[in-house]
């Protein structure tokens, strides 16, 4: 939907992605986190009108987490605050749907994700329907495996062009210090990995990644105090498919753009809109190819410079890092408008559509 | 338990609707307690309690968790404390449930540490449930010295220490 009220990312955080954080516990991992999205527009806790977080109990085993995490706020005296069990991707929507009210000027939004405590293959397996497909244990990688065989036999493309997809994220993801796989390995060598899951290989998965994330949105003036460059978000949508992996055509993406064109980024021809980036969170190679092509984006839109999902991938972080990101380019000058893009779900099942601008919704606009 | 689900049919297997479908789970987690949480078990494993403290509202808490949830910065400064407290509140236990390792009846009690700023809950032996009350000092009763370990199981229980009651006003606010 299009924003009754122009609301603008003016902070953005991220921790360092690793493999394993074997030193610090949740609250230790993302305070530094906090404390830096805060530092970045000289805020503190006690400035936001809403907070929202989203993480999953399942990653480290333990119900209300998300509380617990809470501690790395700080909240009293009694906040307006929220959680989803889902990407902060999705807890980011929850506030700016807050912020189009008119009594908050300002929200925290964070996440924090720790795939490495468990075998995050097996603990992504109970998200599947209970009755047909969790007592298969199919993780997450069998799951990605049948969609790009499936989308080999289509036609459209094929391993290499899975590879080509890593082999640039990979080489983008070197100048961005967070990142966790960055390398510069062309397409042939990157063709000589060992198949994970045929047609998979190695190079096409994203890596199991510990980490955190937080942005601060503000609303209208407050944005513009806060930021020189407020990343403006001139529409946003979320959509989600059915459960049932069979009954979906797993080859193209209908709900990102059904999303996109809610956000207002497909013109009248149902082509793709001219950003200038797009941040795509596309855990595995060959869905960064069906996004692209359910976006219609030309080849001119700078794809994932931060190096995207395969080179990190925290697991309810690695959707807000999107946004936070894409918002990064216009706040830095680099870009006039991007989009964000995240995912949740086996195979694309969920996709939130992000557009951001130097401008708000409506202006300078015929 | 088996790894594979178990099907119960409405009648024999092949005849009739499937009516229960059991699908058992299982996932191993691997902890990480944390710098601050490490620190506190250390000490634990040398016999002594270690908070940390807010450098915003000065508050001690133990076990520390790395943060003050109160104010949301980074609990820096360590703080040991003593071996006595103040019991704040209590319950008596006369229920049997399984898994049960202390024979009933026995006392669970909030324990607030001499400069501590948070209770937490402990083991109360040596007095009869029925002189147990608020306010009451106890002192921690450790392991013997070769079994210290970073567990809460060095810490055997509290029992009363032998000095007289704390006022209600001095627990008041930790209840």
């Amino acid at each position: 939907m299009a924003p009754r009220r122009p609301v603008a990312v003016v902070s953005f955080a991220q921790s360092h992605s690793v493999r394993r954080e074997e030193e610090h516990n949740d609250v230790e991992m993302l305070q530094p986190v906090i404390v830096d999205v805060f530092q970045k527009v000289g805020l503190t806790k006690d400035d936001m009108g809403f907070v929202c977080s989203g993480s999953c109990d399942y990653l480290v085993g333990a119900p209300f987490s998300f509380v617990a995490a809470l501690d790395a706020v700080g909240a009293w005296p009694p906040m307006r605050e929220s959680h989803v069990e889902m990407d902060g991707a999705f807890a980011l929507y929850e506030a700016w749907t807050q912020l189009q009210e008119d009594d908050i000027d300002t929200a925290l939004v964070y996440s924090f994700g720790r795939s490495s405590m468990s075998e995050l293959g097996r603990v992504l397996t109970l998200q599947l329907d209970p009755y047909y497909l969790a007592p298969l244990w199919p993780d997450p990688v069998a799951l990605a495996a049948l969609q790009a065989q499936a989308l080999i036999d289509t036609g459209r493309y094929g391993e290499a062009d899975f590879a080509a997809v890593a082999s640039r994220s990979r080489r983008q993801a070197r100048s961005n210090p967070h990142a966790q796989v960055t390398g510069d390995h062309s397409v042939e060598e990157l063709m000589a990995d060992d198949y994970v899951v045929a047609p998979l290989r190695r190079h096409t998965l994203p890596p199991i990644t510990d980490g955190a994330t937080a942005v601060i949105l503000a609303a209208g003036d407050r944005a513009r105090e806060l930021c020189e460059r407020p990343a403006w978000i001139t529409g946003m949508d979320h959509r989600i498919e059915t459960h049932a992996l069979g009954a979906r055509d797993l080859t193209t993406s209908s709900t990102t753009r059904q999303a996109a064109a809610a956000a207002g980024l497909l013109d009248g021809e149902g082509e793709g809109a001219a950003v200038e980036v797009a941040e795509l969170h596309a855990p595995f190679a060959h869905q960064e190819l069906i996004l692209r092509d359910a976006l219609g984006l030309a080849d001119t839109v700078a794809v994932n410079p931060s190096g995207g999902a395969l080179a990190a991938n925290g697991v309810m972080v690695a959707g807000l890092v999107r946004i936070g990101e894409a918002a990064s380019r216009i706040m830095d000058g680099t870009a006039t408008t991007a989009l964000a893009h995240a995912t949740s779900g086996p195979c694309l099942q969920q996709n939130l559509v992000c557009a951001l601008a130097a401008e708000p919704a409506g202006a300078g606009r015929g | 338990m088996s790894d594979e689900g178990t099907l119960t049919h409405a009648a024999g297997p092949g005849e009739g609707p499937v009516t229960m479908l059991a699908t058992p789970i299982r996932i191993d987690y691997e902890f990480t307690a944390g710098l601050a949480q490490s620190r506190f078990l250390k000490g634990i494993s040398e016999g002594r309690f270690l908070g940390q403290r807010c450098p915003k509202c000065q508050k001690v808490y133990v076990p520390p968790r790395g943060s003050c949830p109160t104010d949301g910065v980074p609990t820096t400064d360590e703080v040991v404390l003593g071996n006595t407290g103040i019991v704040t509140t209590y319950c008596v236990v006369n229920v049997p449930f399984q898994g049960q390792a202390i024979e009933i009846p026995y006392i669970c009690a909030q324990i607030l540490l001499d400069r501590a700023n948070i209770a937490f809950m402990g083991l109360i032996q040596e007095v009869p449930t029925d002189e147990i009350r608020m306010g009451m000092r106890v002192e921690a009763v450790w392991v013997d010295k070769k079994d210290l370990a970073p567990s809460m199981a060095s810490v055997k229980y509290f029992r009363p220490s032998g000095e007289p009651d704390a006022a209600y006003e001095t627990f008041s606010e930790y209840l």
